[in-house]
C-alpha cells in the first residue's frame, strides 16, 4: 500500500502540494485528476524520490520511502512517462530491456532481447520494431514502447503519467485498454495521472481529484458522476463556469 | 548604495554556491569512476565520439596553427637575426602551449556543446528521470563515461595535434622560408625535451576533464524547452573555454616557473 501523509512541496514561492493525504491499496488502480499545474506529476515524482517533499511522509507498505534502500525500492516500480522518455541512442528492444541489461536484474543479452520482444508483442508491436530507434516511431508507438518498458521487469507498482496526451482518440482508447488489461493481469498497483476523462473511466478503480495542492475529492470511479462536489463536477464535465477559475 | 551592496552580496553568494555545486559534482563524478557498476560500452562509444571523431578538426587546427606560428616567428626573429630559431620555437610553442590549448578549445566547441545539448535534451524530455526509475544513476551512466573518455582522449588528440602542428611549421619552413628539410627536423629534435611534450599531454587531460565536466553539469541543470537546452549549451562552451585558459595559466605557472 502507498500512503501519503500531509505531503508539502514548493518550488520557490510556488506551493504546489499543500498537505496531500492519500492511500492507494495494493492491487488498486487509482487515477489522479486535476487541472494543469495542480501538482499531479510532482506527486508521482515525490513518491519515486525524484523530488523530495518539504514536509509530510510517504510510506510504501508502512516503510518511509525516504529511508528505503534505493535500488530495491525502485526495482518495485515501473513508470510510463508523458512523452515516453525513450532513450534516443538505444534501439527499441534495448529501451524495453534496459533494466534487464544492467544491475541486479541483469540477464544474458539474448534472454533480455527475447523478453523485450515478448513485452513489445504484449503492447501490440511486432518484432520488426525491436531494432528501430525511438525517433523512427510515431507518438502512439512510442507510448506503447514506453508501456512495454514499464512492465518489462514485472513491477509491483506502475505509474502512468498522462498516458494519452498527444494521441488521437482511437490510439488513446487502445492505450487505455492496454493499461487496464496489463494492470489487471499483472495484479499490479497502478497510479495514473491524467485530465483525459475517457482514461479515467477506462483505467480507474478509484479517483482522486487534486485542487489547490490538496486532495479535493476521493472515491470509487462509480461514485464520481453522482458526487456533489462542484469542483469535481466542473472538472469532469469540462465546464468553463464554476468554482475553478478559468482564463479566457 | 545599499541596493548595490545587496546585489553584489547576492551575486557573490550565488557565484560561491555555484562553484561549490560544481566542485561537489566533480567529486561525485570522480568518485564514481572507481565504483561499480562500470559502463564499458558507453565508455568505448564516448572514446570514439570524443577522440576519433575529433581528429579531423584538431588536426586541421594544429596544421594551420603550426604554419602560422612558423611565419610569425620567422618575421619576428628577422628583427634581431634569429630566423634560425623557427624550428625549435615552433616545436616548443606547439607542444607546451598552442597544441593543448587549441585542442582544448576545439573540443570545448565540438564536444562540450554536444554533451550539454544531448544531456540537456535528455533532461527536458524526462529521460534522466526515466534512468532513475530504471535504477540507474545518471551521473554514473552519463557523466562518468564522458568525463573519463575526454580525460583519456584529449591527451591523445594533443599528441597527434603536436605532430601535425610541427609538420605545419616544417611545411612552411621548407617551402616558404628556405629551411632545409632535414636540418629543420634535426633542429626540432635537438631542442625539444620530453617534458615539453609531456606537460602538454597533462594539460590535455585536464582540459578534457574540464570540458566534459562542464558539458555534463550544464546539461543536467538545463531548464525546460529548446531555450533551456540552448542556454545550457552556450554556458557549457563559454565556461569550458574560460576554465581551459585559466587552467592553462595555472598549469604553466606550476610546470615552468623558474
Amino acid at each position: 500500500m502507498i500512503e501519503l501523509q500531509g505531503v508539502h512541496k514548493a518550488f520557490g514561492e510556488n506551493r504546489v502540494l499543500r498537505g496531500v493525504d492519500l492511500r492507494v491499496a495494493t492491487g488498486e488502480s487509482l487515477v489522479v485528476i486535476g487541472g494543469s499545474g495542480t501538482g499531479k506529476s510532482v506527486l508521482l515524482k515525490c513518491i519515486l524520490g525524484l523530488e523530495r517533499p518539504d514536509a509530510g511522509r510517504i510510506l510504501l507498505d508502512g516503510e518511509d520511502v525516504g529511508r528505503a534502500e534505493r535500488e530495491a525500492f525502485l526495482a518495485r516500480f515501473g513508470m510510463l512517462f508523458q512523452g515516453g522518455a525513450l532513450f534516443d541512442s538505444l534501439p527499441v528492444w534495448q529501451n524495453v530491456a534496459f533494466r534487464l541489461l544492467r544491475g541486479p536484474a541483469r540477464r544474458p543479452k539474448a534472454e533480455a532481447r527475447a523478453i523485450a520482444v515478448e513485452k513489445l508483442a504484449r503492447v501490440g508491436l511486432g518484432p520488426e520494431v525491436a531494432d528501430l530507434y525511438p525517433a523512427q516511431l510515431s507518438g502512439g508507438m512510442q507510448k506503447r514502447v514506453g508501456l512495454a518498458r514499464a512492465i518489462a521487469a514485472a513491477p509491483e507498482i506502475i505509474f502512468f503519467d498522462e498516458p494519452t496526451t498527444g494521441l488521437d482518440p482511437i490510439m488513446s482508447g487502445v492505450i487505455n485498454a492496454l493499461i487496464r488489461e496489463i494492470v489487471t493481469e499483472m495484479g499490479a498497483t497502478a497510479v495514473t495521472i491524467t485530465h483525459d476523462m475517457s482514461s479515467v473511466r477506462a483505467i480507474a478503480d478509484r479517483v482522486a481529484m487534486l485542487h489547490a495542492g490538496r486532495v479535493r475529492w476521493h472515491g470509487p470511479v462509480a461514485e464520481m458522476d453522482a458526487a456533489p462536489d462542484p469542483y469535481l463536477q466542473q472538472f469532469i464535465h469540462g465546464r468553463a463556469e464554476g468554482p475553478i477559475p478559468s482564463v479566457r | 548604495m545599499i541596493r548595490l551592496l545587496v546585489a553584489t552580496g547576492r551575486g557573490t553568494r550565488e557565484m560561491l554556491a555555484g562553484i561549490g555545486a560544481v566542485a561537489r559534482f566533480a567529486g561525485l563524478t570522480v568518485g564514481h569512476v572507481f565504483r561499480p557498476p562500470f559502463y564499458g560500452r558507453e565508455l568505448l562509444q564516448q572514446l570514439a565520439a570524443i577522440g576519433w571523431q575529433s581528429l579531423p578538426v584538431v588536426g586541421l587546427t594544429a596544421l594551420f596553427t603550426g604554419a602560422a606560428l612558423a611565419l610569425q616567428i620567422h618575421a619576428g626573429g628577422a628583427r634581431f637575426n634569429a630566423e634560425a630559431v623557427v624550428p625549435s620555437i615552433v616545436a616548443i610553442g606547439i607542444t607546451r602551449e598552442l597544441g593543448p590549448v587549441m585542442a582544448g578549445l576545439m573540443i570545448a566547441a565540438r564536444v562540450g556543446s554536444s554533451i550539454a545539448a544531448e544531456i540537456g535534451t535528455m533532461k527536458v524530455t524526462e529521460q534522466i528521470d526515466a534512468l532513475v526509475t530504471l535504477s540507474t544513476d545518471p551521473v554514473k551512466y552519463l557523466a562518468v563515461p564522458r568525463v573519463l573518455a575526454a580525460t583519456l582522449a584529449v591527451p591523445a588528440l594533443v599528441a597527434v595535434g603536436d605532430a601535425i602542428g610541427i609538420m605545419g611549421g616544417w611545411l612552411v619552413g621548407t617551402s616558404r622560408l628556405g629551411f632545409d628539410a632535414a636540418v629543420y627536423i634535426q633542429n626540432t629534435a635537438d631542442f625539444l625535451e620530453a617534458w615539453d611534450v609531456l606537460s602538454g599531454l597533462v594539460k590535455g587531460a585536464v582540459f578534457g576533464f574540464l570540458v566534459a565536466l562542464m558539458g555534463c553539469w550544464h546539461g543536467m541543470r538545463s531548464a525546460r524547452g529548446a531555450q533551456g537546452v540552448g542556454r545550457a549549451t552556450k554556458a557549457a562552451v563559454v565556461s569550458s573555454a574560460v576554465l581551459i585558459l585559466a587552467a592553462n595559466y595555472l598549469l604553466t605557472e606550476f610546470f615552468f616557473r623558474a
